[in-house]
């Protein structure tokens, strides 16, 4: 269908080796975008390049390693999918990490201060790469990828939870600030999907099933259910959608 | 087109009711899933309306059929609901999209004013949604369901819209969207909410005649008001594969007027 289609688009996903992130980019490589590929490791970047470019043709994928931490490394990022690629019109911010799990009271400055680095500033890094191209060329498409636990309260993924909910608010000052530039920038908040991220959640069945049990879809979630939404916002389908947080849930935060 | 583009937004085999789809966003609505390859059962209150709107679905190459009815009359909803259950067998998609609005100061707004926009906008989403639920969606263990909202539901009103119903109204849906998928998540059906900013429309066409396009574009980021499209792409998510996870949520497509502070 024309409204979600993609073709000649270039695409910046991050974390996007495995999880969420690799299925956000097979999808937008099915509907015609050039992706880019990137996490810390270099093999598994490149074996997921392949395999897109073997399904949708050579140049369809391009695998540049990067760690988000580092801000030569987003710099070199971005410069190189230029290069190959040319303009870039769709980012989607989807790495981010988890370094410390307990009570706020016993975390480390420096835990502390690698998760909003990660998390939050590292999505400003490459905003401030790839916006101004896209806000002059009067489009572009931003979407971070944000989770259910920056709307919640945690005990013990305080700071995780914290970095989340400020995404969301990234989301609606940049919406604000480049949408008359028509570039727009949304998130996504997925809730329990089944990632090596959430693996403590589902590896044992007993586990799963308490925790999918108040789920109103008494289920969890699949990388891929949240890969057409990032699709949706990339796209001419998502045109007038701006400073909004999508949940992808199942329904877990409106009970 | 690929043919993974159409797995996962595609409508093959579906069959969608679409309430108040004659005109407006309705139809708009209607297009798009029509377009993803649902069947098109349309009801409104005027069967002249009815019979051009599905003409010119029909025209596109969707398959269409319609019966008028009155949604604010809870007889009319359960005959239009039986006439498509008869006709399609099953409803796969329910778009509750009927509503309208009354204009007037809260403290002089009348009774009867309050009482007709709570029974459309309100009463006829839950009728509708009841219905469909218990005689096809929750029998056959799958539905989606797709409330039309605003981002009037959201928040109160800076200019004198003197709207006070309309927006209680739709606030009442958005907190009923949430309560269905809740209570139907279990059935397989999801339920969610479309929050609409500034659409001309026949509803609006007076307000935006009365404030200036102009005046009233540059208050969303994206500086212009909704159009024929911009709705499109949000309810094909509800209705698809690709938004099969995604239940109990409002999404506000408005350029970003809801996510302005200044």
């Amino acid at each position: 269908m024309e409204l979600f289609d993609l073709t000649g688009r270039v695409a910046i996903v991050t974390g996007s080796s495995r999880g969420i992130g690799r299925a956000i980019a097979e999808r937008l490589a099915e509907h015609g975008a050039r992706v880019v590929i990137s996490s810390r490791k270099a093999e598994a970047c490149a074996s997921v390049a392949d395999e897109l470019n073997t399904r949708h043709g050579p140049g369809t994928a391009l695998a540049v390693p990067a760690n988000i931490s580092n801000k030569a490394d987003l710099v070199a990022l971005v410069e190189r999918s230029r290069a190959e690629f040319g303009r870039i019109s769709i980012l989607i911010c989807n790495a981010a990490s988890n370094p410390y799990y307990g009570p706020m009271l016993g975390i480390s400055d420096e835990a502390f201060r690698k998760v909003l680095e990660n998390n939050v500033i590292a999505n400003h890094w490459l905003v401030q790469l790839v916006a101004p191209e896209m806000c002059a060329a009067r489009d572009g498409s931003i979407v971070l990828v944000s989770s259910i636990g920056g709307m919640l309260g945690s005990a013990t993924i305080g700071a995780y939870c914290l970095s989340k909910a400020a995404d969301m608010q990234l989301a609606r000052n940049l919406a604000v600030e480049f949408g008359p530039h028509n570039v727009r920038v949304n998130c996504i908040a997925p809730g329990i999907i089944r990632t090596e991220f959430s693996r403590a959640l589902w590896e044992d069945p007993a586990v799963e099933e308490r925790v999918t049990g108040l789920c109103p879809l008494r289920r969890l979630g699949e990388p891929d259910e949240v890969a057409g939404i990032a699709v949706m916002l990339a796209s001419r389908a998502g045109q007038y959608i701006t400073g909004q947080t999508l949940v992808v849930d199942g329904g877990d935060t409106i009970v | 087109m690929k043919q993974s583009i159409d797995e996962l937004f595609s409508l093959q085999g579906k069959q969608v009711l679409v309430t108040g789809g004659s005109r407006g966003l309705g139809l708009q609505m209607a297009e798009v899933l029509g377009d993803a390859g649902a069947t098109v059962f349309l009801t409104a209150r005027s069967a002249e309306d009815l019979e051009q709107a599905a003409a010119a679905l029909n025209a596109r190459g969707i398959i269409t059929d319609w019966e008028a009815g009155d949604a604010s009359n809870p007889a009319d909803i359960n005959r239009v609901c039986a006439a498509a259950l008869m006709r399609l067998g099953h409803v796969d998609i329910l778009v509750n999209n009927a509503g309208a609005s009354w204009g007037a100061p809260a403290e002089d707004y009348p009774l009867e004013a309050w009482d007709k926009v709570m029974n459309l906008n309100v009463r006829s989403v839950f009728l509708f949604s009841q219905y469909l639920a218990k005689h096809s969606m929750i029998p056959r263990k799958q539905g989606r369901i797709i409330n039309l909202a605003s981002i009037k539901g959201l928040m109160g009103n800076a200019e004198h819209d003197d709207i006070i119903a309309y927006n209680a109204s739709k606030a009442a849906v958005i907190n009923m969207t949430r309560a269905l998928a809740g209570e139907w998540g279990e059935h397989g059906i999801t339920v969610n909410a479309l929050a609409p900013g500034w659409f001309p429309s026949k509803m609006t066409q007076g307000m935006i005649q009365f404030r200036g396009y102009e005046k009233m574009a540059s208050r969303a980021p994206l500086r212009r008001l909704g159009d024929d499209e911009d709705l499109k792409g949000a309810t094909l998510l509800f209705a698809s594969r690709a938004g099969k996870h995604i239940t109990g949520q409002v999404l506000a497509v408005d350029g970003g007027v809801s996510a302005v502070g200044d």
